[in-house]
């Protein structure tokens, strides 16, 4: 009997314990969900947006620092071309400039061994005419040396004149 | 989806029941004994409150010991809080009584006052852990502040405490830090609830219903976990709590039911000719959910117990210290698996809740379909 008893107030809800369950539970759901549910939940969704958004700036960054350095590889190799293009070019211009100087520098030697030989030349002519003039004055004060002693016989024209005419023939 | 759950659940649930039930008329055997053997000695211990009933056997080593009435003190509610000792030597804290009375009105005492039902105070006498009156016209209210009641709002306490310091953690520390102690340890069973309850059980509008699911599912597996503790009071084995708790979520579901809910009760499809049998078992159903829901949670911790106290008990029936290796070694088994029962059923009781939410507020009129839907929605994310 006394077991049929207890087994009737096993499951038998007690007013008592409805009462006070009823009374806390709903106290507490109100308070968890004002005070702790709805900032804890607010800050673990806030949080999770964090993470997948960090995930992703983390990705977008990745790929930016791909790009970045894909393209610096760009400029590296642009920069490259471009030496070699400066440097293909200074050759050329340094060709040139060489050769362009040898040119000049012939043309120059040329220019000046011509005036040269032009100077030499006019010297020489002038060193003749030199001569010449001084030859004529020599055979003219000869001539007159000559008339002034001997010429009173024939023979001796003669041969003054042989003598002179052997002269000029040399000449 | 729901019979999925249901065929589940049910092999576990019946089992219980019918371990409750087994160990129940076992233990009356023991009782029985007790009884008549005590009944020569003196009929009041036949009362059988646990601490009476071993004063009693204390003076006679011979009697059998009454082992229902041990198990039974530990799981039925106490106007005292039971530490340890018994009888004279008994350590217990007195709760207030509160008593609402038809003739006298409202009243209040400590239970001290009835000196564990040896004493009368003021015309009443706790007889039984039942308050009665002398005055039989005198119609009782009992809303005292029991030793469940008194755990419950230990355990309210305690979860409103511990949940405050975990937002104010999150307050403190910005989201942009990592939680941690035990907002680390709680995340994730936050997150599971949200997720894996709410969300994969209720779809898209699921938000509003967690904090409830939240709520439940703290303060069953606390009151689980305090259960197991000797002291501890057997809230969740109760009866009246998981009565109210089921109310609460009958009530829940059926506010937030939509017009496919109630057209699949009072418009069920099927032939015309079988609405006469067809609504009144729907309108039925609306109720054997949460019946269903109340029972399994009161069941399940209160068979545990049993068994728990009736393998301790094994020793003193026994009246030998050999009994005690097997005892002890089945005791410690059944609590290790008592640990995941708190657990579990803290998960089923949400888990359910969530589900009978999710299916009388579903979109659509299939509930397969939705949810189905629902549950391969987070795995997107």
């Amino acid at each position: 009997m006394s077991n049929l008893f207890i087994l009737g107030s096993l499951i038998t809800p007690g007013i008592g314990l409805i009462f006070w369950t009823t009374v806390v539970f709903l106290l507490l759901l109100a308070l968890l969900g004002k005070y702790a549910w709805k900032p804890i939940l607010n800050a673990i969704k806030t949080h999770e947006q964090n993470i997948s958004t960090a995930l992703a700036s983390a990705e977008s960054a990745l790929n930016d620092m791909r790009e970045l350095q894909s393209n610096n590889e760009k400029i590296l190799a642009k920069a490259r071309e471009e030496r070699d293009a400066l440097l293909k070019e200074a050759r050329d211009v340094k060709d040139s400039i060489l050769a362009e100087a040898k040119i000049k520098a012939t043309k120059e030697t040329e220019r000046i061994m011509a005036s040269a030989r032009e100077q030499i030349n006019n010297e020489k002519n002038a060193a003749i005419a030199d001569l010449k003039n001084q030859v004529a004055s020599l055979s003219i004060e000869i001539a007159e040396k000559i008339l002034r002693s001997d010429l009173s016989s024939d023979e001796k024209q003669k041969a003054l004149v042989s003598n002179l005419m052997k002269d000029v023939n040399l000449n | 989806m729901n019979s999925k759950y249901y065929t589940s659940f049910k092999s576990p649930f019946i089992l219980t029941l019918l371990l409750a039930c087994f160990m129940l008329f076992s233990n009356s055997s023991f009782c029985n004994e007790g009884v008549q053997q005590d009944s020569a000695h003196a009929p009041e211990a036949t009362l059988s409150q646990g601490h009476d009933a071993i004063t009693e056997k204390a003076h006679d080593p011979d009697a059998p010991v009454d082992i229902a009435a041990v198990a039974f003190e530990h799981i039925l509610d106490s106007h005292s809080w039971h530490l340890w000792g018994e009888g004279h030597d008994a350590v217990a804290l007195p709760l207030p009584v509160i008593i609402y009375s038809s003739t006298k009105g409202l009243q209040t005492f400590s239970s001290s006052r009835f000196e564990h039902g040896h004493a009368e105070y003021n015309g009443y006498r706790l007889h039984d852990e039942e308050i009665l009156s002398n005055d039989p016209n005198e119609k009782i209210y009992d809303f005292s502040i029991t030793k469940n009641v008194a755990q419950l709002m230990l355990t309210a306490l305690i979860l409103f405490l511990l949940f405050t310091s975990i937002a104010k953690a999150y307050k403190n520390h910005g989201v942009t830090t990592a939680p941690k102690g035990k907002q680390s340890f709680f995340e994730p069973l936050i997150t599971f609830v949200r997720d894996d309850i709410a969300k994969s059980n209720i779809g898209h509008n699921s938000d509003k219903y967690v904090p409830y699911l939240l709520t439940v599912f703290f303060l069953i597996l606390i009151n689980n976990v305090l259960g197991l503790i000797p002291i501890g009071a057997n809230l969740t084995g109760n009866i009246a709590f998981t009565f109210v708790l089921s109310v609460i979520t009958l009530i829940v579901t059926n506010v937030n039911a939509n017009k496919h809910y109630w057209h699949h009760i009072f418009a069920p499809p099927a032939p015309k000719a079988l609405y006469p049998i067809l609504v009144p078992l729907e309108i039925v159903g609306i109720f054997t959910k949460p019946f269903a829901l109340m029972i399994r949670l009161f069941a399940n911790i209160t068979a545990g117990h049993i068994i728990v106290i009736s393998l301790v008990g094994l020793i003193f029936v026994f009246k030998t210290l050999w009994i005690s290796p097997v005892a002890v070694g089945f005791a410690l088994f059944i609590d290790v698996l008592e640990c995941l029962v708190a657990l579990l059923q803290a998960y089923i009781f949400t888990l359910l809740t969530a589900l009978f939410i999710g299916s009388a507020s579903a979109d659509h009129n299939e509930d397969g379909v939705h949810n189905d839907e629902d549950e391969k929605a987070p795995v997107k994310h």
